[in-house]
C-alpha cells in the first residue's frame, strides 16, 4: 500500500513536471535576428501591411473613425465563447503601449506568441496567423507602428475574464506545440506557382488572418485547415460568419472584381454592406494597396471548395 | 430643375405607396425600405466602379430615392419589433438608442447633402457617393447582424 502511494506520488509528479517542460514559451532564437539587423526598414510595406493585417481592428479604441485609427490605445473589450478578452494598447508610448520594446519582444509575440515577460497571450492574439509573417514584414510593420502617434490619455483596458479552464495560461504552451505552424494552409501546388495567388495566400493566411473567424475551429480549437474558410458560428455573437470559399454557399456568385470591390467598399454584389466585424476590416482593407485586394480575392476564387458544414 | 421636380415627386409617390401597404408591421416595412436602398446602389456602384457608363440623371434619381426612403428610417425600429420576421436588427438598436439614432441621422446629413449636390461629372458623383456610401457599413457595423 505504502508503495503504490510512493508510486502515484512520482508519477503525478513526473506529469507536472513534463506539463510545465512541455508549456514553456519558445522564443525566437538570437541568431534569428541576423536578419532584422542586415534588413533597411521600409515603411510603405509596413504600413500596407498594419492595413492589410487589421490592427487597428482591435487595438485602436472602440469606435475610432479615420485617422483615429492608427491611435492604438487599445480599451476594446472582445467577446468570445470562452470569456471576455482585453485589448492591450500598442502605440508607441513606453508606458500604455510597447514603446519600451525591443525588436525582438515585437517578433516573439507576433511568431511565437510569447509576452516579452514570458507569458503565453492567448490566441485571440492572431498569431496562429501571424506566426507565417516572415521577419522582414515584421521589421517593416515594426517600423512603422513606431511612427504613429502616442494617445493623450491612456485608455481603460477591460479586465480578461475567461472561464475554466481557459483561464490557465500556462497551458497554451501547449497548444502552440500542437498547432503553431508557420507553413502555409493552402499547399503550393493548388496555386500552381501563381505570384499573385501565392500574394493572396501569405494576405489571407498571414497578416490579414482571415481564417481565424472564417474557418470552423476542431476539437482543440485551432482553426480546421480541412475546413478552410467555409464558415464558423460568430465568436462575438449572433449569427454565422460566412463561408468564403468558391463553393455555391460561399463566394460562387461573386466574380474576382465582386470580391476585391467589396473589400475596399463594403458592399456585396447584392448591395448589402457588410456588417458586423467585417466593417472595420473593411475600413482598413480600403487603405490597403488595390493589387493586394485584387490577390486576397484571386486567392479566394482559387482555394478548394467547401460546403457549409 | 423640372426632371429633379418630377423625380422627388414620383419617388415620393412610390416611397409612400411601401409605406402605406406595411404600415402595421415595422419589420417587413424597413426590410422593404432597405430593398429601396440595394436598388438605388444597383444604379450607383456600377457607376462609381466605373463598369457602367456615368449617367448624372440616373444617380440623382437613385439619390432622391434613398433620401426619400430615408426620412422615416428611424421610426420603424419601435419598441417590440425587437425580434421575428428574420430581422437582422440587433438589440442594440434598442439599447443604445442615442447612438443608432445619430448614426441615422448622419445618414439622413449626407443624402440631404447628395440630392443638392453638383454630381454633372463622374469626379464630381465619386466623392458625394463615397460620403452616402460610408453609412451603410458604418451603421451596419453596429447595428446589424451578418448575414447567415
Amino acid at each position: 500500500m505504502r508503495r503504490l502511494t510512493v508510486w502515484m506520488v512520482l508519477i503525478a509528479t513526473a506529469g507536472v513536471a513534463a506539463f510545465w517542460l512541455l508549456s514553456a514559451p519558445v522564443r525566437l532564437a538570437a541568431t534569428d535576428l541576423a536578419v532584422f539587423e542586415a534588413h533597411e526598414p521600409d515603411l510603405a510595406n509596413g504600413e500596407n501591411l498594419f492595413w492589410a493585417g487589421g490592427c487597428a481592428s482591435c487595438h485602436a479604441a472602440p469606435d475610432a473613425e479615420g485617422d483615429a485609427r492608427s491611435i492604438l490605445s487599445g480599451g476594446l473589450a472582445l467577446e468570445s465563447p470562452y470569456g471576455v478578452f482585453g485589448v492591450p494598447g500598442i502605440s508607441p508610448d513606453p508606458d500604455t503601449g510597447i514603446g519600451g520594446w525591443s525588436f525582438y519582444d515585437f517578433a516573439n509575440a507576433m511568431k511565437r506568441g510569447v509576452a516579452p515577460d514570458g507569458r503565453h497571450y492567448y490566441p485571440s492574439f492572431p498569431y496562429a496567423s501571424y506566426a507565417k509573417m516572415p521577419l522582414t514584414d515584421l521589421a517593416d510593420l515594426w517600423a512603422y507602428l513606431k511612427t504613429l502617434p502616442v494617445p493623450d490619455s491612456a485608455a481603460e483596458i477591460p479586465q480578461t475574464q475567461l472561464s475554466f479552464p481557459f483561464n490557465m495560461r500556462r497551458g497554451i504552451g501547449l497548444w502552440k506545440r500542437v498547432y503553431l505552424d508557420e507553413g502555409p494552409v493552402v499547399a503550393d501546388d493548388a496555386l500552381g506557382d501563381d505570384p499573385v495567388l501565392t500574394r493572396g495566400r501569405y494576405l489571407v493566411e498571414g497578416p490579414g488572418h482571415c481564417g481565424e473567424c472564417h474557418t470552423p475551429r476542431n476539437i482543440g480549437l485551432a482553426m480546421d485547415g480541412s475546413r478552410w474558410l467555409a464558415g464558423a458560428p460568430n465568436p462575438e455573437g449572433e449569427g454565422r460568419v460566412p463561408n468564403i470559399t468558391g463553393h455555391a454557399d460561399g463566394l460562387a456568385g461573386w466574380t474576382a472584381d465582386d470580391i476585391a470591390y467589396g473589400l475596399e467598399s463594403g458592399f456585396t454584389p447584392a448591395f448589402d454592406s457588410m456588417g458586423g466585424s467585417m466593417a472595420s476590416v473593411v475600413k482598413n482593407l480600403a487603405n490597403a494597396a488595390a493589387e493586394d485586394r485584387a490577390a486576397i480575392a484571386a486567392y479566394l476564387k482559387a482555394i478548394p471548395e467547401i460546403p457549409d458544414g | 430643375m423640372l426632371l429633379r421636380t418630377l423625380t422627388i415627386a414620383a419617388t415620393m409617390l412610390a416611397t409612400g405607396a411601401t409605406v402605406s401597404i406595411a404600415q402595421d408591421d415595422p419589420i417587413a416595412e424597413r426590410q422593404e425600405t432597405m430593398k429601396t436602398m440595394g436598388r438605388s446602389m444597383r444604379v450607383l456602384v456600377p457607376m462609381a466602379r466605373g463598369q457602367a457608363d456615368y449617367d448624372a440623371e440616373a444617380a440623382l434619381a437613385a439619390f432622391v430615392q434613398m433620401n426619400d426612403a430615408a426620412q422615416n428610417y428611424g421610426d420603424l425600429f419601435p419598441e417590440g419589433s425587437e425580434t421575428g420576421g428574420d430581422t437582422r436588427a440587433k438589440p442594440e438598436i434598442w439599447s443604445d438608442r442615442e447612438g443608432f439614432d445619430a448614426a441615422v441621422a448622419a445618414f439622413k446629413d449626407d443624402l440631404a447633402m447628395a440630392v443638392s449636390a453638383d454630381i454633372g461629372s463622374l469626379d464630381a458623383f465619386r466623392p458625394v457617393f463615397g460620403a452616402v456610401a460610408q453609412n451603410c457599413g458604418d451603421c451596419h457595423e453596429d447595428y446589424q447582424v451578418p448575414e447567415n
